[in-house]
């Protein structure tokens, strides 16, 4: 969007080119709403919307009258180089009078495209001035109606456009004169108009700070449109409407695997959870096999449990398949991890949390406590009077129930990691490692969702409250204590492919070609596929560096990039239950922010207002 | 401790009272402590929301036992909480409640049990106190009379959200005068309610904003304290100004506004400064807008009216806001003919406002236009308003009177509107039916609307003159308000002047002499002005000097001695010797001058005065002696030479003003002629 304005604009002249930027500044605090690749807002002056008699300088935004100005007949007039974008909601630009000139017969205004320019705003068909001779108001009309006080130099006149309710009022030296105009059509320009000579205005377009209180005049009209919308009637339809919340987020709790909490949600809310806790429980180990890089694993407990599932989505396996190879690579993947001996999971910097909940910027993180956002992780937050069950699994609080323990390589106190059942010795003397799989994380689970139940059930009123500020902070101060093996220990630095052990790169290799093969069988079966074709590009790339962590394609490595399979995964698994592959909380999210461009594309001014953005805190 | 009441009260409650009721209040009086605890707790659930039961507690008796509980020092602390929840619940029922309350005294009983140091009981307490001061009827004098419970709310106030409710609002309904000012600032109520601005209760921060709008009105030393006072390193107006944002609550925005307004009166805050030219005079004017409450809309008004009074400036910026001028008049349009079809609960609510609409309106009106021209013509020239003031004028509501003829004052002032919008209309007709029989401070505005009315271009000055208005003006003389005697008096020298004979007989002879020279010993130095412009307007043109000196020569000439050798100021002087001036003009009149030696020494004192002002009023009186055209003057001259006029007034040919030298040369050239 900045490079938008800046592009028009010829370099070289710094002073220059801090007014463009305050400017963008400007213009995007006031119009955030706006989008500018569709709509551009007014920045100048158009050289080439304007009469003859119209001289402009200073960047477009001077306006002087060069022609006789003897009679009305020399009036010229100068629009905008873009109409208002009805997104503004309200907008607003100032005009500084320079010089009155010799007879001060200055109108500012809006005008529609095509409108005679060879006259002053206001005098014609879609054209609206406020005149400085007289003071008075022109609405489409050559006779004025008495409005406000005369203006001329040094005064500073404001236009503001209310696209909400269509009408228009002047300001005059910081000062409200009441509305003038209403009605008002779309898509009006911006427009001046001069008729005698050493007329000067200067136009402000958010190039400076406005002199009016612009946005304090906003902030009303936005408390307004939220007060709207917070008391919409909803009358009879209360307790449908109360089912529906409900619904949406039990359905997210469950589809992002968070049953304990499911389960407590609909316990309080007395209704039914549509899917199986057997069910939401193998998604969720599949899930957090996939975000730890494990996606062997994650394949192979997909087969098992969704038996089929991976024949019918054969982009999905190859998509699988490739991203364990990648694995194979950053030495997560488990067949290559159990043959370094290292600490697993050791290179994995992936926070614990299985979900997947959708990223809204950083300042939204408590939206969704249990989101990657906020690693709510497991281990390390249990309470000491719920560990009693799993001891081996505390995390840093408890060292010495796990550093003993642990003959791995890591330092890390945490390395007790009840993913070892398959694999090397080191792990399985630990009391805990002849558990399942799924048994481990059964329990991890249920240790979160306790805690979660906890941190936000408030006093008496047993209310489960999201995301409260309090659980946030709760969260916040285990992230330094997170168990669950994912301790960073300064491995970074020692980062070698299939972490550096002989064995493993012979297994990937091996691995690599495979993958060639199934890439071959595909594109026998179902013909090219460039997305695929590009995919194990990349992948196979990441073998001619050095250094792949640190390569122009080394961006695959990166464990965040598993959360896009990870959530195409789990919408494949629920799709083969017949459940919807997206949450109902999510759809409605992507309806209503839709819903607000489509308002802007209408040209409904309080979409500027409305936004998705300010209800979600 | 009985419980006074009133006795038509007593009778019409008792025939209600039921046995329960009763029930409730015995078991006030149970051995058993528990059981008591039990009883107030039953009886707190049953009064919640019930007028009625509680009415027939109060008479029951139930007051002083429960004032007995909460006193007690051996009744629990939860007994005594509960006393004071249900006591507070008592006093949220009527007015007839609140009084039977405070007459079982307790407001002493719950200001000493502030002194627990059980934050709950505390809270309680301030809870029913709270409930019982914002009452109108509760005698606010009751919160100072122990001179040791405002310091000890102050520290309270650090206690907890509800207590800094709770005190607050008490001291913003109990703040009435200067001295509960005072008192209050002594007690650090700004360095203790300050803080209390960024609360995070929204409660909390508008009952503080409201005790520094009380504080600050009308009060210099509050206000020039405010404006030094930081809240979390900001300025006060600053603080205020965040508060008037508009996306505020209305209320939160307009006692903000209020706060800016007193403390711009007060002097403490310039009128050109931002916070008020941008802020607050925006802020109030938005006020007065249609998407008010009709509350919000009054008290917008009437605090606009009074902060734009004094200055000629933020008038002219609020003629052009926002249409204001236009908007006011919709003020007159309740209730309005679309509430009395559709709603009678709304044609109740509108009949309830639309006095105080009106006057709302007139005061901004009077103020807007105190100073500009243009801005009484825009008034004028709106919707009916000069209709509207006609009727004003005669409404039943006394303030609407007031306020109706304190715009017509202003715009009076108007030299084009006393001669066309006030002509066209007959103001004087309702003007001079108000000042029959008004109450002080609206003869006083009426009768200075009168004063102009009556100036000599005003077309209206001979209807009024015919209507009898001089009896009127003369009675007004001898009020005991100097604001009345001088426009009184004001009237009659408008009247006078460069008027017929008849009327300036009339005006002596209804005033009476003896009223006039009372006039001229008045101790209000404007009455005394007036006075004497009154007698100079009188004694104008030749014959009409002759006449009224020929019947009262001796009284006037022994009033021009007394104030030319008394202490006076130089205005007072100079008319005086003006008078004389005029004396000497008259034909037979000149002659009390020349034949008074003492007089004559005056006048040449005066000649020799250090103030020019005076020594040109005194030579002027010397030419009209020796004016040569008339009877007798050469013996005039001779004598006046002889008492050394002529080597003075060579002298003020000299002077360096050429005014005193040219008067001095045109005098001295009768002697040459």
């Amino acid at each position: 969007m900045a490079a938008l304005g800046a592009g028009s604009m010829p370099l070289g002249d710094p002073a220059f080119n801090y007014q463009e930027q305050e400017l963008n500044e400007r213009l995007k605090r006031l119009y955030p709403a706006v989008n500018e690749e569709e709509t551009p807002l007014p920045r100048s002056w158009s050289p080439k919307d304007k009469y003859s008699y119209i001289g402009l300088s200073q960047n477009n935004l001077r306006v002087h009258y060069k022609g006789h100005g003897k009679n009305h007949k020399d009036a010229a007039s100068v629009r905008a180089t873009h109409p208002i974008p009805a997104a503004c909601g309200i907008y607003y630009f100032e005009v500084k009078i320079v010089s009155k000139g010799r007879d001060g017969y200055m109108g500012i205004g809006l005008s529609a495209q095509g409108v005679n320019m060879n006259r002053l705003p206001g005098w014609d068909k879609h054209s609206y001035g406020y005149h400085g001779d007289d003071g008075h108001s022109f609405c489409s009309s050559g006779t004025g109606q008495p409005y406000g006080p005369t203006f001329t130099t040094g005064d500073v006149i404001g236009c503001c456009v209310n696209l909400i309710n269509n009408t228009c009022f002047y300001t005059k030296n910081g000062i409200s004169l009441g509305v003038a105009f209403t009605d008002l059509p779309p898509n009006l320009y911006p427009t001046v108009g001069l008729q005698t000579p050493g007329e000067i205005v200067d136009a402000n377009f958010g190039q400076q700070p406005f002199v009016f209180d612009i946005e304090d005049y906003m902030s009303e009209w936005r408390a307004k449109i939220h007060g709207m919308i917070a008391r919409f009637p909803i009358g009879e339809r209360l307790g449908e409407w109360q089912a529906v919340l409900q619904n949406m987020v039990s359905s997210y709790l469950v589809h992002h695997g968070y049953c304990a909490t499911a389960t407590a949600f609909a316990r309080a809310t007395e209704t039914m959870i549509q899917e199986d806790q057997t069910s939401i429980k193998n998604r969720q180990r599949i899930q957090k096999l996939v975000l730890a890089g494990r996606v062997g694993e994650a394949v192979d407990a997909t087969q098992q449990l969704y038996p089929g599932l991976l024949e019918r989505n054969p982009n999905l396996l190859f998509m699988l398949k490739c991203r364990q190879f990648v694995e194979m690579v950053n030495g997560t993947d488990s067949e290559v991890r159990c043959l370094t001996g290292r600490s697993p999971k050791s290179q994995d910097s992936y926070p614990g949390s299985p979900s997947l909940s959708p990223r809204h910027g950083s300042s939204n993180t408590h939206l969704h406590s249990g989101g990657a956002d906020s690693p709510t992780c497991s281990n390390g937050v249990t309470p000491p009077n719920k560990s009693k069950s799993h001891s081996g699994v505390g995390g840093s609080k408890y060292p010495s129930a796990s550093s003993s323990a642990s003959s791995s390589t890591s330092s890390s106190p945490s390395s007790i990691n009840y993913s070892e059942s398959n694999s090397s010795d080191s792990t399985k003397s630990q009391p805990h490692s002849a558990n399942s799989n799924q048994e481990t994380s059964d329990s991890e689970m249920e240790i979160e969702a306790e805690h979660y139940t906890n941190g936000v059930v408030e006093g008496s009123s047993a209310r489960i409250m999201n995301g409260t500020y309090k659980h946030e902070e709760i969260l916040q101060a285990d992230d330094n204590s997170i168990g669950n093996g994912v301790t960073d220990d300064g491995c970074a630095n020692s980062r070698q492919l299939c972490g550096g052990n002989q064995a493993a790169t012979e297994r990937m290799i091996q691995f690599g070609r495979e993958l060639q093969a199934l890439s071959e069988q595909l594109c026998r079966e179902y013909g090219k596929n460039a997305t695929h074709k590009k995919m194990l590009q990349d992948a196979f790339s990441l073998l001619a560096y050095s250094d792949p962590w640190n390569c122009p394609v080394g961006q695959q490595l990166d464990p965040t990039q598993r959360e896009s399979l990870c959530s195409a995964l789990n919408s494949a698994i629920l799709e083969s239950q017949n459940l919807p592959k997206q949450p109902p909380l999510m759809l409605a999210l992507g309806q209503a922010t839709e819903c607000v461009q489509l308002m802007a594309r209408v040209r409904s001014g309080s979409c500027s207002f409305a936004r998705v953005d300010n209800f979600l805190h | 401790m009985a419980c006074l009441l009133e006795a038509p009260l007593r009778i019409s409650v008792l025939s209600e009272v039921t046995a329960t009721s009763r029930h409730y209040v015995d078991r006030l009086f149970d051995p058993d402590p528990q059981k008591v605890l039990q009883g107030v707790i039953d009886m707190k659930n049953a009064v919640i929301g019930n007028n009625k039961q509680k009415a027939n507690l109060i008479v029951l008796g139930a007051v002083p036992r429960l004032l007995y509980l909460l006193q007690q020092s051996s009744s629990s602390l939860e007994l005594r909480t509960e006393c004071a929840v249900v006591l507070g619940s008592l006093a949220m029922g009527t007015e007839n409640n609140i009084k039977s309350l405070v007459d079982c005294h307790i407001i002493p009983a719950l200001l000493q049990g502030l002194l627990s140091p059980d934050l709950i009981f505390i809270e309680a307490c301030l809870r029913c106190l709270r409930t019982v001061f914002i009452s109108p009827v509760t005698p606010v004098q009751l919160l100072y009379t122990d001179p040791t419970v405002i310091p000890h709310l102050m520290s309270l106030l650090s206690n907890s959200q509800r207590t800094q409710e709770y005190i607050t609002q008490i001291f913003s309904h109990c703040c009435k005068t200067p001295e509960h000012q005072t008192v209050l600032f002594n007690h650090g109520a700004i360095q203790n309610i300050a803080p209390l601005l960024i609360s995070p209760s929204y409660k909390v921060r508008m009952q503080a904003l409201k005790c520094f709008s009380v504080l600050a009105y009308e009060n210099t030393q509050v206000s020039m304290t405010l404006v030094n006072v930081l809240v979390d390193g900001e300025l006060l107006s600053q603080v205020f100004v965040k508060m008037m944002q508009r996306d505020q609550p209305i209320e939160m925005q307009l006692t903000a506004a209020k706060c800016l307004t007193y403390m711009c009166r007060a002097g403490a805050i310039r009128t050109d400064d931002n916070c008020i030219v941008l802020k607050t005079l925006p802020c109030l004017v938005r006020m007065c807008s249609k998407e008010h409450l009709l509350e919000e809309r009054v008290e917008g008004a009437e605090t606009l009216a009074y902060l734009m009074e004094p200055d000629v400036e933020l008038q002219r910026i609020a003629s052009t806001t926002d249409h204001l001028v236009a908007m006011l008049a919709d003020y007159f349009k309740y209730p309005s003919s679309v509430s009395a079809i559709t709603d009678i609960k709304r044609l109740d609510h509108d009949l309830k406002h639309a006095h105080e609409l009106r006057q709302a309106a007139f005061k901004v009106y009077a103020s807007l236009g105190s100073n500009d021209e243009d801005i009484r013509k825009k008034i004028t020239e709106t919707e009916n308003m000069m209709d509207r003031i006609v009727s004003g004028l005669s409404e039943s509501s006394i303030k609407v009177r007031l306020a109706a003829v304190r715009c017509l004052h202003s715009l009076s002032r108007s030299v084009q509107q006393l001669r066309t919008s006030f002509h066209d209309h007959a103001v004087w007709k309702p003007l001079m039916k108000l000042l029959q029989n008004a109450p002080d401070e609206v003869l006083v505005m009426a009768s200075s609307t009168l004063c102009n009315l009556l100036l000599e271009f005003s077309p209206s000055k001979e209807p009024i003159l015919e209507s009898g208005v001089i009896e009127l003006l003369c009675s007004l003389t001898q009020s005991d308000s100097p604001a009345l005697r001088v426009n009184g008096i004001w009237a009659l020298m408008n009247m006078a002047f460069q008027a017929d004979q008849k009327v300036k007989v009339e005006i002596v002879r209804c005033l009476g002499t003896e009223q006039l020279f009372r006039l001229l010993s008045d101790p209000d130095g404007n009455v005394l002005m007036k006075t004497l412009g009154l007698l100079r307007n009188l004694l104008s043109t030749r014959p009409h000097i002759d006449q009224i000196m020929s019947s009262h020569g001796k009284q006037i000439m022994q009033a021009v001695t007394l104030i030319l050798e008394a202490e006076h100021s130089i205005e007072v002087k100079e008319q005086t010797l003006c008078i004389l001036a005029n004396i000497a003009d008259g034909n037979t009149a000149k002659e009390l001058i020349m034949t008074n030696d003492d007089m004559l020494q005056k006048i040449k004192y005066y000649m020799g005065h250090s103030n020019v002002k005076l020594q040109l009023a005194a030579t002027f009186c010397v030419s009209n002696l020796i004016w040569n055209e008339e009877e007798g003057s050469q013996e005039r001259q001779d004598k006046l030479r002889e008492i050394g006029f002529v080597d003075i007034l060579h002298k003020l040919t000299q002077s360096s003003d050429p005014n005193l030298s040219d008067r001095a040369k045109t005098a001295l050239q009768q002697y040459l002629a």
